[in-house]
């Protein structure tokens, strides 16, 4: 009956007093109660929101030259920003599907707040390429359908199109991914509410959820399918976004190593997006024993070491700008490094490759506070990354006389502020009325653990049951197996 | 569609591996059990009950299969039928540059057609008023269902005598109203 499992194996959940009611107490408490400081923030970036809808406005009704670009520079913030927030949310989709797939269990205490960031991030991510159309209103021109136009098609082999169905496909994917897991935890919270209003709201949440045994056996294949598909399916997305420089015969973005280097650089990005707001919500729900601080290394652990694939990768750049013998390119690099973006390119290297490696030391990857910061620093060094390829080839093209310098309008700022705004917004909804962590996830995890290791963290908490066990049937068990 | 049944015997039990004991016992006296409700995925729970696998993902293949004949078919008629455009002599039907699209097809069909299913075949949508037999099932018991319609005093009492034999901790009947 009893897998095997290592002695050393820890817990994934701490605490000596947890049982499956506490599991359902501690994750959904949160929504039941109303936090001050909730209304606070959710009034400063619903703020920031209606600042991002403004300027989205005035873009409209003024037109794309209210941003800063021009004859040079056509791609800038807005292109930055759609890459930035998409490789956010990678990190939800990577810890969902891929760490499902390794059978990582440890993926369980983070995996709902990670996939909510993955659909807010997609959602402001969308938005700039949308926006940058200028006439939002034709933005319908780019699906394929039969059409009075000639039928006039969009062009299958271009690179902005497999965009346009990479990006909807891993939304719609993300969505029903994120919305199946949360079916079970709604009809949780449904089964607790006291109010008609709230079990009403709430059953209409878990689409009548009840929790059978042949629910659970078509949930856990339908998880397993969609892991499977998403897996390769995040890849593709980053891959594909890589392929709108790659496929380009701009030097600087010509570059065959794009799109496993973009790929890591979105893991990255995410996780740090993830730690980043995981580590306010652990705090300010006391989810501690859920969010552990192994849960945080771990993920400490990936950021070191795709902070350091991005790092081979920028140094491979410029290693094979040099050795391809080519004016052109090993001009846009040497620009890239020395010429007038260098504050940026300096930021981007210290912030992504610098700043990761103090995790190689063990006590900083445990530390929250360095996590915190280093995390802050990961997220500016990202945006960096994607500012210094699109503005930095772009400035200093083959025309001397046609250079030039990006410098952003408040309509640029405001669009980028404000998609913070946006998504923080939506996140702090997400936090308030949906369970942050899957509870049916986290009960299926609650037993793992070697007994020799509970024994030993209750030596250590001084208590003698070792935790978890206090069942009062569970003699039975052992007459059983023994 | 048959009559549906009012009266139920529910044993609930508070672990895991004592109910997946208490299901093979109970099946092996050859009770029938009418539902099985758990607060989370318990691993065997299918094979304890006897459930064939299911057929979701082999939906999930047809689905995405599909997809990726849309995508190729759509393309390819595009391409070289119905608009074919002179790309600096380049060819009509780049395979290559059908990969992205198609394997993005795939996946958005597989994953829609398989969750669309899923829902169907679990009687899932917003909006559904399920018969909760105990809220605590969401929360922290595993609970099995009897039904107990047109059976005599002696069998009901065989099954909560044996429900409380095998670790259940509460047996009680639950009956619904006509309406419920």
């Amino acid at each position: 009956m009893h897998a095997y499992e290592s002695e050393f194996r820890e817990p994934l959940i701490n605490g000596l007093d947890k049982n499956y009611t506490k599991i359902t107490d501690d994750i959904v408490g949160p929504t039941e109660k109303t936090y001050k400081g909730w209304w606070l923030l959710f009034i400063i970036f619903g703020s920031l929101a209606g600042l991002f809808v403004f300027c989205l406005g005035w873009t409209v009704y003024y037109g794309i030259g209210t941003w800063g670009l021009n004859k040079t520079v056509d791609w800038a913030w807005d292109i930055t920003n759609f890459v930035w927030w998409i490789g956010i949310g990678h990190a939800g989709t990577l810890i969902s599907a891929i760490l499902l797939l390794f059978r990582q269990r440890f993926r369980t205490g983070i995996n709902r707040a990670a996939e909510a960031m993955t659909i807010f991030a997609v959602i402001c991510a969308g938005m700039f390429p949308v926006f940058h159309m200028g006439r939002v209103w034709m933005a319908f021109f780019i699906f394929p359908y039969p059409n009075t136009r000639g039928p006039l098609w969009v062009n299958f082999n271009s690179p902005l199109l497999w965009d346009v169905f990479a990006i909807s496909t891993y939304f719609t994917v993300s969505l029903l991914f994120w919305y199946s897991g949360l079916m079970p935890d709604f009809a949780t919270i449904r089964d607790r509410a006291t109010g008609k209003t709230r079990k009403w709201i709430y059953n209409i949440l878990s689409f009548g959820w009840t929790g059978t045994a042949k629910q659970w056996q078509r949930f856990e294949s339908l998880s397993l399918v969609l892991a499977g598909l998403s897996t390769p399916l995040v890849l593709s997305v980053h891959t594909i976004v890589s392929f709108d420089f790659a496929t380009s015969v701009i030097p600087g973005w010509h570059t065959t190593i794009f799109p496993p280097y973009f790929v890591a650089g979105a893991i990255f990005s995410g996780f740090a997006m993830v730690e980043t707001l995981m580590l306010i919500v652990r705090k300010v729900f006391k989810l501690e024993d859920y969010i552990t601080v192994n849960h945080i290394e771990s993920m400490n652990k990936i950021i070191v070491l795709t902070g350091s694939i991005v790092g081979i990768a920028y140094i491979t750049e410029l290693f094979i700008a040099w050795y391809s013998g080519y004016l052109y390119e090993q001009f846009a690099f040497y620009n890239r490094v020395f010429g007038k973006y260098w504050w940026a390119y300096f930021c981007m290297m210290f912030c992504n490759v610098v700043s990761p490696q103090f995790y190689w030391f063990k006590p900083l990857r445990r530390n929250l506070w360095v996590t915190f910061i280093l995390s802050i620093f990961v997220n500016i060094g990202m945006w960096f990354e994607r500012f210094v390829i699109i503005v930095t080839s772009l400035a200093d093209d083959f025309l001397p006389s046609s250079w030039s310098y990006f410098t952003p309008t408040w309509v640029d700022i405001g669009i980028f502020i404000g998609s913070i705004g946006l998504f923080m917004t939506l996140f702090l909804l997400f936090a308030r009325f949906f369970p942050v962590i899957a509870i049916a996830e986290v009960k299926s995890i609650f037993r793992t653990g070697s007994e020799t290791a509970k024994r030993e963290r209750a030596l250590k908490e001084g208590s003698q049951t070792g935790g978890f066990v206090g069942n009062t049937t569970f003699g039975i068990l052992d007459k059983d197996d023994k | 569609m048959a009559k549906q049944s009012n009266n139920f015997i529910l044993g609930l039990w508070d672990h895991e591996e004592v109910f997946l004991h208490a299901i093979e016992h109970l099946r092996h006296e050859g009770q029938e059990i009418h539902e099985t409700l758990t607060p989370f995925p318990v691993h065997g729970l299918e094979q304890a009950l006897g459930y064939r696998d299911t057929r979701l993902h082999t939906a999930g293949f047809l689905f995405g299969a599909t997809g990726t004949t849309l995508a190729l078919s759509v393309m390819s008629w595009v391409m070289t039928t119905n608009y074919p455009i002179n790309f600096g002599g380049k060819p009509n039907w780049p395979l290559p540059s059908f990969i992205p699209i198609t394997f993005e097809l795939t996946v958005l069909f597989a994953s829609v057609g398989m969750v669309l299913t899923y829902c169907v075949r679990n009687k899932l949508f917003p909006g559904y008023v399920p018969r909760i037999f105990d809220k605590r099932t969401t929360d922290d018991r595993f609970a099995l269902v009897f039904d107990i319609d047109g059976k005599s005093d002696s069998d009901v009492e065989k099954i909560k005598q044996l429900c409380n034999s095998n670790g259940a901790v509460e047996v009680k009947k639950r009956t619904f109203d006509e309406n419920e």
